[in-house]
């Protein structure tokens, strides 16, 4: 295990070593005193890497990461696993804006709220199913333009009047599912967005993935799976076929 | 060199903002750890920032920054606060020149009152920040080279070409204490990189650091000429800091209302407000219309008794406000907070649109 103290270190100088260490066979990083260094795990390749990250990590991190498992042990900014490919992250606190953009594989757990834009035009394709959950609330445009992969709003802990998810929700979705515990009200959608129960399917896939995230995140399973959970589907997979030929 | 050598990095603006509710005094060197936290947000080519209550002994008297390209302006602009302003003391800006800032604009500050035969009338109608706010806009237009970059009470920008830790080095920023404090660091994306175009831009007691564009500057800057602004610093921050002075000092309208003005909620939303609520808003939309701004923007803007945070409508640039006892911190990334303010009792990212207000404590004499 490579014990690595990030305080005052330039973002470059923390990534090469992790890198380095990588190329050369190290797999598992327990970095302190992170505080703002950008790209952490970027395009990290090795499904049996392990990075534990304590303190804020910047920005970008995860984005096109490959494999790996990132554990942070505090809240993360702005735009984590960024297509990202295969691995895992799971965020112990809350996380900014822009997670998961055009995110094609592996998962993101958050503990906490989310920012706007989470989940912008995840995809998916065969055996590739992204798959994000957010346990607290989440901001305008989630899951917009979103064409694959499972997202998951959770609204645990929140005020009574915090709506758990905002504007333009799933606006222009054509693929993929959203699983949301809570009330969604219409007028917060996309008009390609379909609200409907959950069937069998939809709660066996729900459940596994829920036990995995409480198991990581340490959440009592029985207690989230009590609250009823709609469903968000694209009602049409070629919303705009017509938008110029008619 | 092939098109994938990018050496450039992409980015946008850094912020910072810090504010002790109870007016205690900071020095320059804490807000400088966290917009340098933030180093990579900006390009080398803009960073500033702007101080409240660093001028106890003169805080009676609007503390005037000038930034003059040669001697000739300098004569020019001075004949002019001669004229018309009462002079209690100019004296040139102390800087140290280093590797990062070797060259800059000639740098003085002038504490000045109206004189008393130039101050308005009950008749007139005229104050003296309306006098003072003339000044600044002649100077600015009318007098070639010459600019004022702060013009406030007891506050004061400092700004420049160079990343934010430079200039605040070369303007030995750690001297000043401050009970508000705001700083930018700049990547300019539309606009040239010169020592008026940096963060803050102030006017009186307003100052504003911003990251993002105003792309309604056209129609913010006609409007604005409509009561006598001259827009001259060829950067759109520059309009959200006279709209300022223009719906809060002359109109009176609250901050958080002028907030709505400026970043106003949808006509979808509106439509869905209660009646009294949706009346006050479209009203508010239809008289504002040409003060509204649209594009992506964060901004923190300050004044004398409190500091402001705002994004766009959509939430198209990064804002996080957290407290802890007396501090209010705001800023682009949570670990620019994290770096001065290690454990906050409370972090969170307000909504789009929604302004985070934070004024001193009612007891507190600024």
């Amino acid at each position: 295990m490579m014990k690595i103290d990030a305080r005052g270190m330039y973002y470059r100088n923390l990534n090469k070593t992790i890198r380095d260490a990588v190329a050369s066979g190290e797999k598992e990083f327990d970095l302190i005193n992170v505080n703002g260094q950008r790209y952490i795990g970027d395009g990290l390749q090795g499904s049996d890497v392990k990075i534990d990250i304590h303190g804020v990590p910047g920005n970008d991190m995860a984005a096109f990461m490959d494999g790996p498992t990132l554990i942070v042990h505090s809240n993360a900014q702005d735009d984590v696993s960024n297509t990202m490919n295969e691995g895992k992250v799971v965020i112990h606190g809350h996380a900014g804006d822009v997670l998961g953009y055009g995110m094609r594989g592996g998962k993101l757990f958050v503990k906490g709220d989310a920012g706007f834009r989470v989940g912008i035009h995840m995809k998916g394709y065969m055996d590739k199913m992204p798959v994000m959950i957010i346990g607290g609330t989440a901001g305008n445009f989630f899951g917009e333009y979103m064409a694959g992969g499972v997202l998951i709003l959770l609204g645990i802990n929140r005020k009574k009047d915090t709506p758990i998810a905002g504007d333009y929700l799933g606006t222009g979705m054509h693929g993929g599912v959203m699983y949301i515990r809570g009330e969604v009200d219409q007028y917060q959608c996309g008009a390609e967005v379909g609200v409907s129960e959950l069937n069998d399917e939809d709660k066996k896939k729900l459940s596994a993935l829920i036990k995995e995230y409480c198991d990581d995140l340490g959440f009592n399973y029985n207690e989230i799976m009590s609250e009823k959970f709609v469903k968000l589907y694209p009602k049409s997979s070629r919303p705009y076929g017509k938008l110029y030929a008619y | 060199m092939s098109n994938y050598d990018f050496q450039k990095d992409i980015a946008g603006c850094g912020l910072t903002g810090i504010i002790s509710t109870k007016g205690r005094k900071i020095s320059g060197s804490v807000i400088r750890c966290s917009i340098a936290c933030q180093h990579d947000r900006g390009n080398g080519l803009g960073g500033g920032f702007a101080a409240y209550g660093i001028y106890p002994k003169y805080k009676d008297y609007y503390a005037f920054h000038l930034m003059y390209d040669n001697m000739e302006a300098k004569k020019a602009a001075e004949a002019y606060l001669d004229e018309n302003l009462t002079v209690d003391l100019a004296e040139e800006i102390p800087t140290k020149k280093s590797k990062a800032i070797p060259t800059s604009p000639i740098l003085w500050r002038y504490f000045v009152k109206v004189k008393d035969n130039k101050r308005g009338s009950s008749v007139t109608n005229i104050s003296d920040d309306d006098i003072i706010v003339n000044s600044v806009m002649h100077i600015n237009s009318d007098i070639h080279g010459a600019y004022i970059f702060s013009s406030g009470k007891n506050m004061g920008a400092f700004k420049g070409v160079g990343f934010p830790e430079e200039i605040a080095d070369f303007f030995m920023i750690e001297n000043y204490e401050g009970y508000i404090w705001t700083a930018h660091n700049r990547f300019p994306t539309n606009t040239p990189g010169w020592w008026g175009g940096a963060h803050p831009f102030t006017l009186l007691d307003w100052s504003i650091v911003h990251n993002g564009e105003i792309t309604s500057y056209g129609i913010n800057k006609r409007y604005l000429e409509m009561f006598g602004y001259k827009l001259t610093l060829l950067t759109d921050t520059e309009v959200v800091a006279y709209l300022l002075d223009l719906l809060i000092r002359r109109h009176g309208l609250r901050p958080e209302t002028a907030c709505v003005a400026l970043a106003s909620p949808f006509w979808k939303s509106i439509a869905r407000m209660p009646e009294n609520e949706k009346q006050i808003i479209t009203a508010l939309r239809m008289v504002y219309g040409s003060a509204l701004l649209n594009g992506p923007f964060a901004f923190v803007f300050g004044y004398t008794r409190g500091m402001v945070g705002m994004n766009d409508r959509i939430k198209l640039r990064p804002l996080v406000v957290a407290s802890k006892d007396d501090m209010v911190y705001m800023a682009s990334e949570e670990s620019a907070i994290i770096e001065i303010c290690p454990s906050p009792e409370r972090v969170w990212a307000p909504k789009a649109g929604e302004a985070v207000i934070v004024n001193l404590d009612k007891d507190v004499a600024a």
